[in-house]
Parts: structure tokens; C-alpha cells; sequence
């Protein structure tokens, strides 16, 4: 029996929160801080060591574990491949990040914030790696609770309604997709996807169990027009849960879409290219002109963010391995650089106490390492070469080009209107001259903040210009699940002939 | 020869509740001993109970009687939670000076009731334990008597009930009179051919049952008498007569009437869907805590009478396995209102529990446990009474129920967020007191790790549960 480490990165975090929980000490004490610091760190140093054993050329789930949960019914079962792998990365990555930028959001019950962060990484890692529909479905739902906690209590002026509405839009999704695995286990005989990958689902069940899926995942995604729980969240939340939200939560529809629409229901997904190419359009074009009127930074993010994820759903039913490797690689860098745009907010509303545009103006003379790093995420949120974003948006084109000329010909328009929220953004905030005399009081980046955002930008360059360790991890799953789809798409092609 | 053994349990109970009056009439000031041999007394049947566990289906009194895996596994059940709803409530009826010997001895009466109920087999054994069960209960949801609304309750209730019992009574005699007997398995050999009389008499004494577990539409007095009646009294309503309920209900439509399928699995279906629709949208409005669990407690029977309406096994199975959940919940619910005490009063208001988490973090926590079990949120107990009544459901391809029954967790969902909100997100509020008997705690503490904890081993309920088979 192997070391079962797929369940130690999930349980560790639990089990440090329940420590920090139940530790008798006062709440605000800084203890809690460096046991939560500490755990999960082991936790990314065991992820990153997760990412060395793991053998990239093999296409199978690696690190599998399988254990009787409900005799006879459901097992529990967590494995992982090429695709998950590396948001199991970021995960424990952004999660490290999180906790080190506490310090200075969090005034007050910092205890039981960490606590919730903890948990919520058991859960998102508990998501990327099962194997099973319903061990999937536990830890997708599970992560509700102490998200809408972290909205909740330490949020801003309209939190109650933002929780409220993340936790019900969230739900209202879900459970579609409950009734659509429990009609699996009744029509296939399993819920082990593994198993579920070969044994095939009848065709004639695809479009109905795919739709119920889709409500689901396009509530997370966010896709148009069930985004707008999405903006009134991010502003809300504390800058650590908007760094969580933007960069992992989401990613979790982007993954289901990969390991379920397309794994599970080929036909079904080739059949609903066209919905969700089209929704993806409206997304990209849609959000980015609502971005362009904000005032809000943070929600002018968040709307940068529905826009993105658009173009991460239209990659990945193009159903091409640039495509989807490109809707992977756009996924961890939105998550790199949306965490990254999330704390460059953080950092100046800690200071101004607003977080409306116009507030600021000529930032750039007092806080020029500010202005320097806010630069570096601004231009790879736009994608420009040279940083993550632009390999993403680049394959994900080209493999719409293949696909479809006329979507990825509107797609690309998205790209420009991107650039000009992102600068615009850019130049009302660091640029100009300083109209309020708050702005004059600005104190630059303190150490913390400067470890934690030259970290992201140093990042963002390096896998902007050498991709190659993120895309050959990927590249072999990515394959053989393009192998699985065409060759289910083959043989109903060929019954229905 | 009849086998006493058999009914040792029941005739013991009996024996036991005579010799506690006579030790209260003549032994002054004998309320806390009555109270603990009370307990005591339940201890001893529950190891009497399971005792019979062994035994596969076995009948007595002429097949009126039956003892099987679902009558122990319900009887256990019952006494299992009544322990635990006596150790919980006793500081609260000593507060409230209501702590006389008459109440535990009515609580026992009532148990009394309902494991009769429990184990028949005949319509008039089942009248004679819904009978001495409500008897007790009418005098028990008025016991406060100085308080007016604990009067109301109890009448209300009273002449309800008397109604339903009517109701249920017309339908026993026209199953006799069209069946020629009031025997389960009898009826069952002769109802082959579907007759008016019959169906009239099953639709009654549904009536009457939706009417015990206060089922929509016949839920009206759940509310008034949840909110009038004593906390303690609240709780033990809230649990108890609907395990006993539910088990009539199962031996009802699936012994005697299990031909007549279609006939009654519509009405089911409407009863379940109509609760849990109505018992999601009543509750976001109330105020009080009492009441807000009444509405709750409707919409779950909804869901328990879903796992009914499917017919199989799998589906009974879920049902027995989704009441012993909610029964959890509501011993865990229970005896966090419990610890809402202040100078010997006890809050019952929803704004009561403002901003509770910042000065009882420990309870807080519980409470937030407790809430979102109730709604259904994994990976607490109460996601898997719900998955397994969905699974149920959907194996009979009745899909229309399953999205009504999981878009009405949605709204439910709402109200149990907005306690939580209330907790957690709003200005906190003078303290309440601490000290807490060692039975609340340990009520608390063991349902609450249940509740907590019970992903880790779903299959140990399940596999006890998975030897119930009726059909």
C-alpha cells in the first residue's frame, strides 16, 4: 500500500483547521496564523511534490485510491491526471498566498477566517482529484458553506445580500446536477467515472444528463446571463475570498466541463457546441462593455473575469487539443493573475477605504513599486505577450479558427475590448494627476505585499515565456480524453448510420 | 399458547409506569426521583427491545401483533430519542416549575402508545395505541396551564386530533365493513378487487395519519401547538409521534394495501410534494423559533413520505433512514434552544440569537451544523437523508418529484441561511447563561458529532436500515 497522498493533501487541511478551531487561544491570536501558514505550506510542497513523481506521458489516473465508502454503491475514489494535477497546484498555491495576505485585511475573528480558509481547500482540492460523481458532488456543494461564511461575516456593506445570493444562485444549480447523478447510477450501474469513461452512457439519456451538468457548472463558470452572482460576490468579499473565488472557484466549473461534459457525454457535447459557443460570445463581448462602464475596480474585475472564463468555455468545446490545453492554460494563469489584480485592489482599498475609480487618480508618484507590479498584472490580464494570459487566449483561438472561423473572428475582438477596460482601468487609477488629497497619504508596498506580488508577476513572465512545464503535463491527458471523444462520437456515427 | 416473551417489553413498560405513579402519589416531593427512574425505566426497555432484534417477522393475538426488524429498528428509535429528549429538557421544566410527576409518567404513557402503534397489525390495535399515545400528548402540550397559549395548544390540538381520529375511525369501519376484517394481512387476500368502499376508507385513514405527522394539508395545528406548548413538549412533538406515524404509515400501505398501489401512490405523491413546497415557503416569514421548526418539520415529512411514494423496498429504506436523520437534527436543534437561557427564561425568538457567535462561539458552531444539515448541505447527515429518498425516487423514474423535492431545499435553503446570517453576520447581544446540565451537553454533543461526522461511515445506519424489508 502506497502512501496515500492524494488524501493527505485533502485531510491536512481539515485536520489544521480543526486544530486551530479547537485550540484554546484567544481569536485574534497570531499563533493560528502561523499554524494555518505552516499547514499549508506542507500542503503546497506536497503538491509540488506531487507534480515531481507524477508521470506526465502516462495518460492513465495516477495516484489512485479507492476505499469502500457505501458497501456496494459508492465508493470513495480520488486519482488524479494530467488536468488536474495542476489546479491541485494552484489550489495549495493560492491558498498560501491567501493566508500570507491576511495580515493586514482581516480586523477581526482572524481565527475562525483561517479556519474557513482551510476548509475550503479540502474542498477545492477534494474536487479536483475524486473520481466518483458523488465524492465529486460532496466536495462541490461542501465548499458552499465556508465560502458563504468568508462572504458573510467578513465582507463588505452589502454582504449579506452577496452571500446570499452566491450561496442560493449556487444551489438552484446544483441540484440539477444531483438528480443527473443519482439518474447515472441508475442507468449506467456506477458512478465511478473511470468506469463510467468506458462503460459509455446510452446516447439517448447524453442531452438531458449534459443539461443538468450544464446548470450547474454554468452557474460556477460563470457563463451569461447566470453571472451576476458573480460580481456582487467578488466586490463583497474580503480580498482573500476574492482572491479564492476568482482563482480556484471558478476553475472548478472549467474543470467539471473537461472531466464531465465532455468525458461523460461526447455526443451531447458536440451537440451543444453551438449554445455554449454562442453563450461564450456574449460572454466576452457582453461583460467586457459592461467592465468598460464600471466603477467599481473590483467589479470591473469580476466582469473581466465572467469575460475570460468565456473564452476558457469556448476553448474547451472546441473540442481540439490546442483548445482545451489552451482553456487549461488560461485557467491557471486567469488564476494567477485575477488573484494577483484581487490583492492590487486589496492593497489600495486597505489604504483609501473606497474602491471607486475615480477616488484614485496619479497613484504612480506616490506608490511607484505599486504602480510597477499593478502594470505587470494589467498587461497580462490583457494578454500580452510575453506574460501567461496571451498563451492562453492564443491557443484557445487557434483552436477556434479551426473549429469555427466567424466565433473566433468575434472572439478576438474580445481581446481587444480587454485591452481597453484593463488600460483605461489602468490609467484612471496610477495615472493623472491627484485630485484627492487622500491619495497624496499613500504609503507603498510593504514587504509582505511585495513577497506575495512579485511571487504572481515573476511567475506570469516565467510561464509566459517558457509554457512548456505546464502544457507537456497536460498535453498527454488532453490527448487521450480527444482520443475518448472522437471515438465515442465514431461509433454513434456509425449505430446511427 | 401465546409467547409472552414476545411482548415482555410493552407489559414491562406498563407495569413500570403503574408502579411510578403509585411511588409519586405517596411519596412527597417525588417530581426529580420519578423523573430519573423515568429514565431509568426507558434505559431498560431500550435493552429490552433490542433484545428482539434477532427475531424475523413473528405474529401474537391472532396475528394482531407483530414483532419484526421494522418494529424493533422503530421502537429503538423512539425510546432511543425519548432518553434523550427527557435528559435534555429536565433543567428546562425545573426552570419553568412545571417539573410534577404526572409529566414523565405522560411521557411514558405516550412511548406506550406509540410502540403499540408500532407493532400492529390490526386497524383496532392501531386506534388503541394512536389513542393512548394522543391522550397523553393533549395533556402534555397544555401542561404549562398558567400560560395561555400552552392551554390553547393543547386544546387545539385536542379538538384537531379528535377530528382526524373521527375521520380515521369512519375509515377503519368502512375498510371492516368492505373487507370483512380489521386484520392487515386479512384485508390484504381480500382487497384483491378494487372497490369504492375500500378506497374510500384507505383515502381516510390517510387522512388520518397525514394528519399525526401533520402533512400538508392537514398540517394547520403543527404550528400553534409546536409554538404554544412547552419546549420540551415541542421537541418531544417534533420527534416522536412521527417515527410512530410513519411506521403505520408503511405497514398500512404496503401490507393491506400494497394492490391498490396506484390508488394511494398519487395521493402520496401529492401530500409529499404539497409539504415540502409549503414547508419551504411558510417558514421564511415566521419569527419564532418554535414555529420556523414546525414549518421545517412539515416540509421534511415531505420529503419522508417521498421515499413512500416510490413503492419499492429501497424506497421504505430511505424513508426509515431519512426520520432517524431528522430526528437527529431536531434532538440537536432542540437542545441548542435549550441553551438559550437567560435568568431562568428561555428565548425562542429569532432575534434572540443575534450575533450569538461572537460570545458562544462552541454553540454557535453547533447551531451552524445543525442548520445546515437541515438544509441539506454536504457533507452533513442531512445531504445523505435526502440523497438517499432521491435515489429512491428516481430509481422509479419519478423525476417530476425528485426536481420539485430538491429545488424546495433551494427555498428551504433560504431560511435556514438566514439563522445562520443572523448568528454570524449580526451585532452580538448581552450573553446568555453557561451553565448547562451534563445531559443537555451530551445530547447536544452526540448528535451534534453525528450529524458532523456522519460522512465518514454512511454505510453503519444503512446496512441496519437495509435488513428492513416489508414487500
Amino acid at each position: 500500500m502506497n502512501f496515500p497522498i492524494l488524501s493527505s493533501l485533502i485531510l491536512l487541511p481539515t485536520i489544521g483547521g480543526l486544530f486551530i478551531l479547537f485550540s484554546r487561544s484567544s481569536s485574534n491570536y497570531n499563533g493560528a496564523k502561523y499554524i494555518s501558514l505552516f499547514i499549508s505550506l506542507a500542503n503546497f510542497f506536497l503538491s509540488l511534490y506531487l507534480w515531481y513523481v507524477f508521470d506526465s506521458n502516462s495518460s492513465e489516473f495516477q495516484f489512485v485510491e479507492e476505499r469502500i465508502w457505501l458497501k456496494g454503491f459508492i465508493n470513495y475514489k480520488v486519482g488524479i491526471d494530467g488536468i488536474s494535477i495542476l489546479f491541485i497546484i494552484l489550489t495549495t498555491f493560492i491558498t498560501t498566498l491567501c493566508i500570507i495576505s491576511v495580515n493586514s485585511t482581516i480586523k477581526y475573528r482572524l481565527k475562525d477566517f483561517l479556519v474557513a480558509i482551510l476548509l475550503m481547500e479540502t474542498m477545492m482540492i477534494g474536487v479536483f482529484c475524486s473520481l466518483d460523481l458523488v465524492i465529486f458532488y460532496l466536495f462541490f456543494e461542501a465548499g458552499l458553506i465556508p465560502m458563504f461564511l468568508i462572504i458573510g461575516i467578513w465582507g463588505g456593506e452589502r454582504r449579506v445580500y452577496s452571500a446570499f445570493k452566491f450561496f442560493l444562485y449556487t444551489l438552484l444549480g446544483s441540484v440539477l446536477m444531483l438528480v443527473a447523478i443519482i439518474s447515472i447510477y441508475w442507468i449506467a450501474g456506477t458512478t465511478d467515472v473511470i468506469e463510467l469513461y468506458q462503460l459509455g452512457i446510452d446516447a439517448k439519456y447524453q442531452n438531458l444528463l449534459w443539461l443538468a451538468f450544464f446548470s450547474s457548472f454554468a452557474v460556477k463558470t460563470p457563463m451569461w446571463p447566470v453571472h451576476t452572482w458573480l460580481p456582487d460576490a467578488h466586490v463583497e468579499a474580503p480580498t482573500a475570498g476574492s482572491v479564492l473565488l476568482a482563482a480556484i472557484l471558478l476553475k472548478m466549473a472549467g474543470y467539471g466541463f473537461i472531466r464531465f461534459s465532455i468525458g461523460l457525454f461526447p455526443i451531447a457535447s458536440e451537440y451543444f457546441v453551438p449554445l455554449i459557443f454562442v453563450l461564450s460570445l456574449i460572454a466576452i463581448i457582453y461583460t467586457s462593455f459592461v467592465a468598460l462602464v464600471q466603477e467599481d475596480m473590483k467589479k470591473l474585475i469580476a466582469y473581466s473575469s465572467v469575460a475570460h472564463m468565456g473564452f476558457v468555455t469556448m476553448g474547451i468545446f472546441t473540442m481540439t487539443p490546442q483548445g482545451i490545453e489552451g482553456s487549461i492554460f488560461q485557467m491557471i494563469s486567469h488564476g494567477i493573475i485575477s488573484a494577483a489584480l484581487f490583492l492590487c485592489v486589496g492593497v489600495v482599498y486597505e489604504r483609501m477605504h473606497t474602491r471607486e475609480i475615480s477616488k484614485y487618480g496619479g497613484v504612480v508618484s506616490v506608490m511607484p513599486r505599486y504602480a510597477v507590479v499593478f502594470m505587470i498584472f494589467t498587461l497580462g490580464a490583457l494578454g500580452l505577450p510575453g506574460t501567461t494570459g496571451f498563451i492562453g487566449e492564443f491557443l484557445i483561438l487557434l483552436g477556434t479558427f479551426k473549429v469555427n472561423f466567424i466565433v473566433a473572428t468575434i472572439a478576438s475582438l474580445g481581446v481587444i475590448l480587454g485591452a481597453a477596460y484593463m488600460l483605461w482601468l489602468y490609467r484612471r487609477i496610477v495615472f493623472g494627476e491627484i485630485n484627492n488629497a487622500e491619495v497624496k497619504k499613500l504609503v507603498d508596498l510593504d514587504r509582505s505585499e511585495m513577497i506575495i506580488l512579485t511571487l504572481l508577476a515573476f511567475l506570469s513572465i516565467l510561464f509566459g515565456f517558457y509554457p512548456d512545464p505546464l502544457l507537456s503535463t497536460t498535453s498527454v491527458s488532453v490527448e487521450s480524453l480527444i482520443d475518448l471523444f472522437n471515438m465515442n462520437i465514431k461509433i454513434y456515427t456509425a449505430n446511427t448510420l | 399458547m401465546i409467547n409472552l416473551d414476545l411482548i415482555f417489553p410493552e407489559i414491562y413498560l406498563s407495569l413500570s409506569i403503574m408502579f411510578l405513579l403509585m411511588i409519586g402519589v405517596f411519596k412527597k416531593n417525588s417530581e426529580n426521583l420519578v423523573y430519573n427512574l423515568s429514565v431509568i425505566t426507558l434505559v431498560i426497555l431500550l435493552a429490552l427491545i433490542v433484545n428482539l432484534f434477532s427475531i424475523n417477522e413473528t405474529f401474537i393475538f391472532n396475528e394482531s401483533y407483530k414483532i419484526d426488524k421494522l418494529s424493533s429498528f422503530m421502537k429503538s428509535l423512539t425510546i432511543i430519542s425519548a432518553i434523550f429528549v427527557m435528559i435534555s429538557s429536565s433543567t428546562y421544566l425545573k426552570k419553568l416549575k412545571i417539573l410534577k410527576i404526572e409529566y414523565p409518567i405522560l411521557i411514558l404513557s405516550s412511548i406506550l402508545g406509540m410502540i403499540v402503534m408500532i407493532s400492529s397489525n390490526d386497524l383496532i390495535v392501531f386506534y388503541l395505541g394512536l389513542e393512548l399515545q394522543s391522550l397523553a400528548l393533549y395533556v402534555l402540550a397544555s401542561f404549562n396551564r398558567d400560560n395561555i397559549l400552552s392551554s390553547e395548544s393543547g386544546l387545539k390540538y385536542f379538538v384537531l386530533s379528535a377530528l382526524s381520529s373521527g375521520l380515521l375511525l369512519y375509515g377503519c369501519s368502512l375498510i371492516y365493513g368492505f373487507s370483512s376484517s380489521t386484520n392487515f394481512t386479512h384485508i390484504a387476500s381480500s382487497s384483491s378487487n378494487v372497490e369504492y368502499g375500500i378506497i374510500f376508507g384507505l383515502v381516510f385513514i390517510i387522512v388520518g395519519l397525514a394528519f399525526k405527522i401533520s402533512a400538508v394539508p392537514f398540517h394547520m395545528w403543527a404550528p400553534d401547538v409546536y409554538h404554544g406548548s412547552p419546549t420540551s413538549v415541542t421537541l418531544f412533538f417534533a420527534a416522536l409521534p412521527k417515527v410512530a406515524a410513519l411506521t403505520v404509515f408503511i405497514r398500512f400501505l404496503y401490507i393491506p394495501f400494497l394492490n391498490l398501489i396506484d390508488q394511494w401512490q398519487t395521493i402520496i405523491i401529492f401530500i409529499s410534494i404539497a409539504s415540502m413546497i409549503f414547508g419551504a415557503v411558510a417558514a421564511i416569514g415566521q419569527s419564532n423559533l418554535k414555529r420556523l421548526i414546525a414549518y421545517s418539520s412539515i416540509g421534511h415529512m415531505g420529503y419522508a413520505l417521498a421515499g413512500l411514494a416510490s413503492g419499492t423496498n429501497q424506497g421504505i429504506q430511505s424513508s426509515i433512514t431519512y426520520i432517524t436523520i431528522y430526528i437527529i437534527m431536531t434532538l440537536a436543534f432542540f437542545s441548542c434552544l435549550f441553551m438559550l437561557r437567560k435568568k431562568n427564561i428561555f428565548y425562542e425568538k429569532i432575534q434572540d440569537l443575534s450575533g450569538l457567535s461572537t460570545n458562544h462561539p462552541i454553540l454557535s458552531i453547533a447551531l451552524l451544523i445543525v442548520l445546515f444539515s437541515l438544509a441539506g448541505i454536504p457533507p452533513l447527515a442531512g445531504f445523505f437523508a435526502k440523497f438517499y429518498i432521491f435515489i429512491a425516487v428516481i430509481e422509479q423514474s419519478m423525476y417530476f418529484l425528485a426536481i420539485v423535492g430538491l429545488l424546495s431545499t433551494v427555498v428551504a435553503a433560504f431560511y435556514y441561511l438566514r439563522l445562520i446570517k443572523i448568528i454570524y453576520f449580526d451585532k452580538a447581544q448581552e450573553k446568555f447563561e453557561t451553565d448547562h446540565n451534563l445531559g443537555l451537553k451530551i445530547t447536544l454533543a452526540i448528535s451534534i458529532s453525528i450529524l458532523a461526522l456522519y460522512f465518514l461511515y454512511p454505510g453503519i445506519l444503512n446496512e441496519i436500515v437495509s435488513k428492513i424489508t416489508i414487500i
